[in-house]
């Protein structure tokens, strides 16, 4: 598999995507979450855990939103024995970058551990199924202040399109007055 | 709804239902023909459509796995996606921005006017500006075109705010919220625009135009089209006179089927209309259907793109409202001192959050990119869309081992920058940057090309039979009876948004067959 076939993948990830945005944010400890997973154990998730805040941090979310993302993954290394073999093999492979595992390296550490291995099929299936997972998670888009769909408001006709205030309104002839 | 008999050989197949299949079936089944219309993918409506951006792609966009190769960004970003269109009914008008700008006059006579580009496959068309006038005029009809046929324009969003105070700031005249197919008031039995911004996910309101909801169920009204959903052709036959005699189609439960046909007119976008010509070779016609010139895929233009972004101080929440919701027209205009051929037009754009991720940068990530991300309601966003140069080893081909579901070659989409589309973008990424600097931008994003929603060429018009597929009309040059009904026909790519140009063409070629017809021709 090569890299940033995120757009391929993501097709085959979204089903999963959609559920997450459907359903309602994970609260809780990221370790209680993990006892549900399929095929990863504790020490995987945890490392693929701290893996997804290290790709896209946002000090705004709190974990449930990342260990969303494991769950994903999970979910298609219980169908796809490829994946699952990436995913084992990945953490063990980011586990000897250092003399300790990754998940007791410092912060920088493990950003210089994430650089090193950036252009392998691991980090690319974390990647690509974070891109989705996390991203079009509504509980994200609270958080991030993205209010997604408007079609059920009527709209951003009368609900802010052009309420930009901070610059003069456009002449009526390059932008007409709405209905 | 019509259903004509697969042995019925009086029938006009046409084989995709976009901008140029979907408008002329209506066209043809209004001047009184049979028209069965094959559309690969699924029937949607306003009512499933979604306003999610990852949900939408899943639905609407043709995710069949092609391989890219060349020097564009493309193939590093997206291997295997080199294009982003439609499957589904109604093509690639149901995802379309919606502008729909004329060709400028110096843009059919490009061979002449830029008088030699080295690595240019230049050619004028066969037809001009004149030729075309009152085909736009009718097609700007049917769209509703906004600022033309007395329609207003569309009232500004607050990206086009930024847009406007900015390019007037950096001198630039000609700036406004766009010639777009998309109601300002009612008309045509579709609603004003209620900005929702998700133009790009089907229009939910029905605002914008789209053969799925316009000419498909007014052509299916006359009782004369037999709409053929989730049917993929997979071959053009034909006789031993050479003649077109129907197609091979599979239906969604995997049956193959012959729908014999009188005429047949290709429309799958270029990257498919050219692959189904290379696959339908026989031994008449060893390398593909109507490529005696050998340009069947060839000269594939995409357009010089790319994005700027611009992040401010204060919020400007650039998903509220039309995608395309302003456009900066002075770069278009002929002008060679900028050190390149062509010209290019600069049009808003915008992102959701799921979006935004996956395109500001490709593959990237760490802090410094979510800090970006982070700052998604505060961006400013414009695209750039400008001529690219037909190159013949810019080519679609078949890929010599993967084959698709139904066991033909998948496609290879071959793409080298050329150095003036290089020079093209280099200047619009500056010019784009400058507008949002002008209103206080604090940094500023410059985004490689998404997959390609303009595809062209690869079936191109010309007037000598050697140097391309087919005619001014879009009849090939080899098979009488067979059309390029989209924008494979195009010979050069000019500067605009194509659909505008596509439907025009279409109407166009319906007269010509009805004539033709009426003449015995064909």
């Amino acid at each position: 598999m090569k890299r940033r076939e995120f757009l391929q993948k993501s097709a085959l990830v979204v089903a999963g995507a959609a559920a997450v945005a459907s359903g309602v944010a994970v609260v809780g400890q990221a370790d209680q979450q993990a006892t549900k997973l399929k095929v990863l154990n504790d020490h995987q998730a945890q490392t693929l855990l701290k893996m997804a805040r290290q790709i896209f941090p946002h000090d705004r979310l709190d974990d449930s939103c990342y260990m969303k993302v494991v769950e994903d993954l999970d979910s298609e290394a219980a169908t796809k024995p490829q994946t699952a073999k990436i995913l084992r093999e990945g953490v063990a492979s980011l586990d000897r970058t250092r003399n300790s595992k990754f998940v007791s390296l410092s912060s920088d550490d493990q950003v210089a551990a994430l650089k090193k291995i950036e252009s392998t099929p691991f980090f690319d299936k974390v990647h690509s199924t974070e891109l989705v997972s996390l991203y079009n998670n509504h509980a994200v888009w609270k958080l991030m202040g993205y209010p997604g769909a408007s079609y059920q408001i009527g709209g951003y006709l009368h609900h802010g399109f052009n309420d930009l205030h901070w610059l003069p309104d456009p002449p009526e002839t390059a932008s007409p007055k709405p209905v | 709804m019509a259903r004509f008999d697969h042995k019925d050989d009086s029938v006009i197949v046409i084989i995709g239902s976009g901008a140029g299949g979907g408008t002329l079936a209506n066209e043809l089944c209004h001047k009184g023909f049979k028209v069965v219309l094959l559309e690969a993918g699924q029937q949607q409506s306003q009512m499933t459509f979604r306003n999610d951006e990852w949900f939408a792609f899943k639905q609407l966009a043709w995710t069949d796995k092609r391989t890219t190769s060349g020097s564009w960004r493309i193939a590093k970003d997206f291997p295997n996606l080199p294009a982003w269109t439609c499957k589904t009914v109604g093509g690639t008008t149901v995802h379309w921005a919606g502008a729909s700008l004329r060709f400028q006059d110096h843009e059919f006579r490009t061979k002449t006017v830029y008088s030699g580009v080295e690595g240019a496959n230049l050619l004028d068309w066969p037809l001009t500006l004149g030729e075309l006038e009152p085909y736009y005029t009718k097609a700007e009809d049917k769209l509703g075109v906004t600022r033309t046929n007395d329609i207003p324009g569309l009232p500004g969003n607050n990206n086009f705010k930024v847009m406007y105070n900015g390019a007037t700031r950096v001198g630039y005249k000609t700036v406004h919220t766009g010639r777009m197919a998309i109601n300002s008031r009612p008309r045509d039995d579709r609603s004003a625009c209620w900005q929702l911004g998700f133009c790009f996910q089907g229009c939910k309101s029905g605002a914008k135009w789209s053969t799925l909801y316009t000419e498909i169920p007014r052509a299916q009204a006359t009782g004369r089209l037999d709409l053929r959903p989730e049917t993929r052709v997979l071959q053009i036959q034909h006789d031993q006179n050479g003649k077109a005699t129907g197609v091979l189609y599979a239906d969604k439960n995997g049956n193959h089927s012959v729908q014999k046909a009188r005429v047949v007119c290709v429309a799958c976008n270029a990257i498919e209309s050219a692959r189904l010509l290379l696959n339908s070779h026989s031994s008449t016609f060893p390398h593909g259907l109507a490529n005696s010139s050998g340009q069947v895929g060839r000269n594939y233009m995409r357009h010089t793109t790319g994005s700027v972004f611009g992040i401010f101080k204060q919020p400007v929440h650039m998903y509220r409202g039309t995608v395309m919701a302003g456009i900066i027209t002075d770069e278009a205009e002929l002008n060679t001192k900028r050190g390149f051929a062509g010209g290019f037009e600069m049009e808003t754009i915008s992102l959701g959050l799921p979006f935004a991720a996956a395109f500001l940068r490709p593959a990237g990530w760490g802090r410094d990119y979510t800090r970006v991300l982070e700052q998604v309601n505060n961006m400013a966003g414009m695209w750039i869309v400008g001529e690219d140069m037909p190159q013949e080893k810019n080519a679609i081909t078949l890929h010599p081992t993967e084959k698709d579901e139904w066991g033909l070659p998948i496609p290879n989409v071959h793409y080298d920058d050329h150095p003036n589309d290089i020079a093209m973008r280099t200047y619009a990424y500056k010019r784009g940057a400058d507008v949002y600097k002008a209103v206080g931008a604090t940094e500023i994003i410059e985004v490689p090309p998404y997959p390609s929603t303009h595809n062209m060429g690869t079936c191109r018009m010309s007037a000598k039979p050697r140097d391309g597929v087919c005619n001014k009309w879009g009849q090939t040059h080899d098979v009488k009876n067979l059309f390029i009904s989209d924008g494979s026909q195009y010979t050069t790519s000019g500067g605009e948004n194509p659909t505008l140009t596509i439907v025009t063409l279409a109407i166009r070629q319906a007269d010509y067959i009805a004539a033709e017809n009426g003449k015995k021709n064909i």
